[in-house]
C-alpha cells in the first residue's frame, strides 16, 4: 500500500430486506483501485457486480441497505454519507453509464438540455458556458455535428449514439472515477468494439479511473488491469488481468474462461456451460456458494466458507482447494 | 402539422354528419312528438304547428332540410320554448355549465394529479393506502348519492353553504365538490400507477446518478412522463364536464346546459336534440385535438400524422 487508493471497499455487506426476507446481495466484499486503473468486475446476473457498484454512489435500490463494512470513495466515507452529500458527489467525482443506452435518457428532453442539466448542477457555469462545453463534450465522443445533435430529441439518435451521449453526460465534469454498467451489451458488436475504444481514449486524456461491469470476458480482457470475479455476492478471486487469465484459480474462474468460445475451435464443437444455477441469496448455504455446482467440491466446501488465499501480489481466491494445496504443502498453519 | 390539421378536420365534418345522421332518425322513430300534451289540443291546431316547424313534411326531406340549414348555422327554433331559437338556448346555458364545470376539472386536475404523485411516491405506505381508498369511493359513489349526502351535511346540518344557485363563490362549492370526485378519483389512480412505471424507467436512474435532487427528479424528469396518461383522459372529460351533468344541475338548481339535454329528450323537443348533441359533438372532437397536440407538445417522439 504504497500510494493511497481511489476507492477502497473493505467488507462491504448488503442486503435487500423484501418482505419474503433478508436477500443477501453482497457478504464480504473487498476492491480496490488506483487512479486511472481500470478494474473489471465479472459474473453472471445476481452476483451482485452491479450492486457493488451502485453502492459506492449511493445508489442501492429501496428496499438495500449497506449493513456492513466501509466504502472509502476520493476521501469520502461513503456509508455514513447523507442523500444530501452523496448529491455533491454523483455525476460529478463519479459518473455511471448504464447499459441501455436507449431507455437510460429521458425521451421528452433534447440530449443538449440532459447534458447542460448536469453541468449546470456541479459546476457554476451560466447558461452558454455550459451549452458551449456540451458542445465541446459531444465533440469528445465523437459525435459529428454536436451543434445539430444538441437540440435533438434521444429518440432521434442511434443506439450507439445515444451511447456516446451518456458518457458525455457522465463525462461532463471529470469524474475521478468512470463506473460503466454493462456499457456494451445492448449494442451490436461493431459498435461495442467503437465505444470501448472511445472509453479506453477518454480514459488516457482524462486520467479518470474506470469500474467495468460485464459478463463478457472478452471486454474485460481487453481493457483492464485487474479483475474481481464475483459470485452469489462475493469476490471468488480477484487479480490481474493476466492472472486471471492465464492461472485462474478458482473453478467458477476456470468454468468461465471455459465457457469463451475460441475462434480456432473444431467444427461442431461445443461450448463447455457451467452446469446448474445460482444459488438463492434468500437461504445461502453455509459454505461456498459454488459447491454444488462444483466439480472439485469436497465435504467441507458444503460446510463451511473457505478463507481467503493469497499467491503472488494480490492474486487472491476463496477456495478451499487452494487452502488444501496449502495445507498439503505444510505452509497452512491453523 | 398542417397537413395533421386538415386530415383531422375532414374527419371531424364526416363524424359531426354521422352523429347528426344518427340522431336525427333515432330520434323520430321513438314514439310521441313535441306537441303531445295532458291538455287535448285540437287536430287543427297541432296539424298548423307541425305545418309551421315543417314536421308534416316526409321524414326523408325534413332531414335535408335540417342539414341544410344546419350548415348555414340556423339550428331552428325551440319547439317547446316558444321564441326562443337552439343557438340561444346554448348561448345562454353553456356559459353557466362551462364556469362550474372548467373549475371542477381543475379542481380535479390538480387535486388529482398531486394525490396520485404522492400515492406512487409513497408506495405502500398509509399515505398510498388512504389515497386508493379516497379514489375507490370516488369511482364508485354515484353523483346524486354526493350530492344529498354534501347537502344533508353542510347545507341542512351545519349550514355552512348556500344549497341552490350560483350567485356568490361559495355556491360554487358544493357543485364543484360533486362534479369534480369522480374526476379527481380517477385521475388520481392514473396518475398513481403512470408515476409507478415512470419511477422504475432508467432514466429515472440517470436523473438520479447525476445527482440531481428528489424534487427535481420528480418535477423534471417523472412529472412530464406521467402526466401523459392523465391528459389524454382530462380532453373528454372536460368536454363532458363543462356541458353540465343533468344530476347535479337538478340537485343544485343551477340553470346550465346538463338539464336541457335530457328535458330536450324528454319534451322530443327535435331541434334541441340535435342542437344539444351536436354541440357536444363538435366539442369532444376538438378537446380530442387539443389532446393530440398538447401530447406532441410534452412528448416529442409522438408524431402528428
Amino acid at each position: 500500500m504504497d500510494d493511497k487508493y481511489l476507492v477502497d471497499i473493505q467488507h462491504e455487506r448488503l442486503s435487500f430486506f423484501t418482505p419474503a426476507g433478508e436477500v443477501k446481495a453482497l457478504s464480504d466484499v473487498s476492491i480496490h483501485l488506483k487512479e486511472g486503473e481500470v478494474l473489471g468486475i465479472v459474473g453472471e446476473s445476481g452476483s451482485g457486480k452491479s450492486v457493488t457498484a451502485y453502492s459506492l454512489m449511493g445508489l442501492t435500490a429501496y428496499p438495500g441497505r449497506i449493513i456492513g463494512g466501509t466504502l472509502q470513495f476520493n476521501d469520502h466515507q461513503i456509508e455514513t454519507m447523507t442523500e444530501k452529500e452523496m448529491r455533491k458527489i454523483r455525476g460529478n467525482e463519479v459518473s455511471i453509464i448504464f447499459q441501455d443506452p436507449m431507455t437510460s435518457l429521458n425521451p421528452v428532453y433534447t440530449v443538449g438540455n440532459q447534458i447542460v442539466e448536469v453541468i449546470r448542477l456541479h459546476t457554476g457555469k451560466n447558461k452558454q458556458e455550459a451549452k458551449a462545453r456540451a458542445k465541446e463534450l459531444l465533440e469528445l465522443v465523437g459525435i459529428n455535428e454536436p451543434e445539430k445533435r444538441l437540440k435533438q430529441y434521444p429518440h432521434e439518435l442511434s443506439g450507439g449514439m445515444r451511447q456516446r451521449v451518456m458518457i458525455a453526460i457522465a463525462l461532463a465534469c471529470e469524474p475521478k472515477l468512470l463506473i460503466a454498467d454493462e456499457p456494451t451489451t445492448a449494442l451490436d458488436v461493431t459498435i461495442q468494439a467503437q465505444i470501448l475504444e472511445l472509453m479506453m481514449e477518454l480514459k488516457e486524456k482524462l486520467g479518470m479511473a474506470i469500474i467495468m461491469i460485464t459478463h463478457d470476458l472478452g471486454v474485460v480482457a481487453s481493457i483492464c488491469d485487474n479483475i474481481a470475479v464475483m459470485y452469489a455476492g462475493k469476490i471468488v478471486e480477484y487479480g490481474t488481468t493476466d492472472q486471471i487469465f492465464y492461472e485462474p484459480k478458482h473453478m467458477y474462474t476456470k468454468g468461465l474462461i471455459r465457457s469463451i468460445p475460441h475462434i480456432d475451435a473444431k467444427e461442431h464443437e461445443r461450448l463447455v456451460p457451467i452446469e446448474g444455477s445460482p444459488v438463492d441469496l434468500l437461504n445461502p448455504p453455509p459454505g461456498c456458494p459454488f459447491a454444488p455446482r462444483c466439480e472439485a467440491c469436497m465435504q467441507i466446501c458444503l460446510r463451511e466458507m473457505p478463507p481467503i488465499t493469497q499467491f503472488n501480489g494480490d492474486h487472491i481466491t476463496q477456495c478451499w482447494l487452494h487452502q488444501k494445496e496449502e495445507f498439503e504443502k505444510g505452509e497452512y498453519n491453523e | 402539422m398542417i397537413k395533421y390539421l386538415v386530415k383531422r378536420i375532414v374527419l371531424a365534418i364526416v363524424t359531426i354528419w354521422a352523429v347528426a345522421t344518427l340522431t336525427f332518425f333515432l330520434m323520430n322513430a321513438v314514439l310521441g312528438g313535441p306537441f303531445l300534451s295532458e291538455k287535448a289540443i285540437s287536430p287543427q291546431a297541432t296539424a298548423a304547428l307541425e305545418a309551421k316547424y315543417g314536421l308534416d313534411k316526409p321524414l326523408i326531406q325534413q332531414y335535408f332540410t335540417y342539414i341544410g340549414d344546419a350548415l348555414h348555422g340556423d339550428f331552428g327554433d325551440s319547439l317547446k320554448q316558444r321564441g326562443r331559437t337552439v343557438s340561444d338556448i346554448i348561448g345562454m346555458k353553456f356559459p353557466v355549465s362551462a364556469k362550474v364545470g372548467g373549475i371542477s376539472v381543475l379542481v380535479a386536475l390538480i387535486i388529482g394529479s398531486l394525490l396520485g404523485c404522492i400515492a406512487a411516491i409513497n408506495r405502500g405506505k398509509v399515505m398510498d393506502s388512504i389515497v386508493s381508498v379516497v379514489s375507490t369511493l370516488g369511482i364508485a359513489v354515484p353523483s346524486f348519492v354526493l350530492c344529498t349526502f354534501l347537502l344533508f351535511i353542510f347545507g341542512v346540518k351545519l349550514k355552512w353553504l348556500p344549497t341552490m344557485g350560483l350567485s356568490t363563490p361559495a355556491h360554487y362549492i358544493m357543485p364543484v365538490i360533486a362534479l369534480a370526485f369522480y374526476p379527481t378519483a380517477y385521475i388520481m389512480r392514473l396518475m398513481r400507477s403512470s408515476m409507478l412505471d415512470v419511477l422504475g424507467q432508467d432514466y429515472m436512474r440517470t436523473a438520479k446518478a447525476k445527482g440531481l435532487s428528489g424534487k427535481a427528479q420528480l418535477f423534471k424528469h417523472a412529472l412530464r412522463n406521467a402526466i401523459l396518461p392523465v391528459v389524454t383522459y382530462v380532453g373528454p372529460m372536460l368536454a363532458y364536464t363543462i356541458t353540465g351533468s343533468f344530476v347535479v344541475e337538478k340537485i343544485f338548481v343551477i340553470p346550465g346546459l346538463g338539464g336541457e339535454f335530457i328535458g330536450a329528450i324528454q319534451g322530443r323537443d327535435y331541434t334541441l336534440i340535435m342542437g344539444t348533441t351536436i354541440f357536444l359533438a363538435v366539442l369532444i372532437i376538438v378537446m380530442n385535438v387539443i389532446v393530440d397536440i398538447v401530447y406532441k407538445i410534452i412528448d416529442p417522439r409522438i408524431n402528428l400524422k
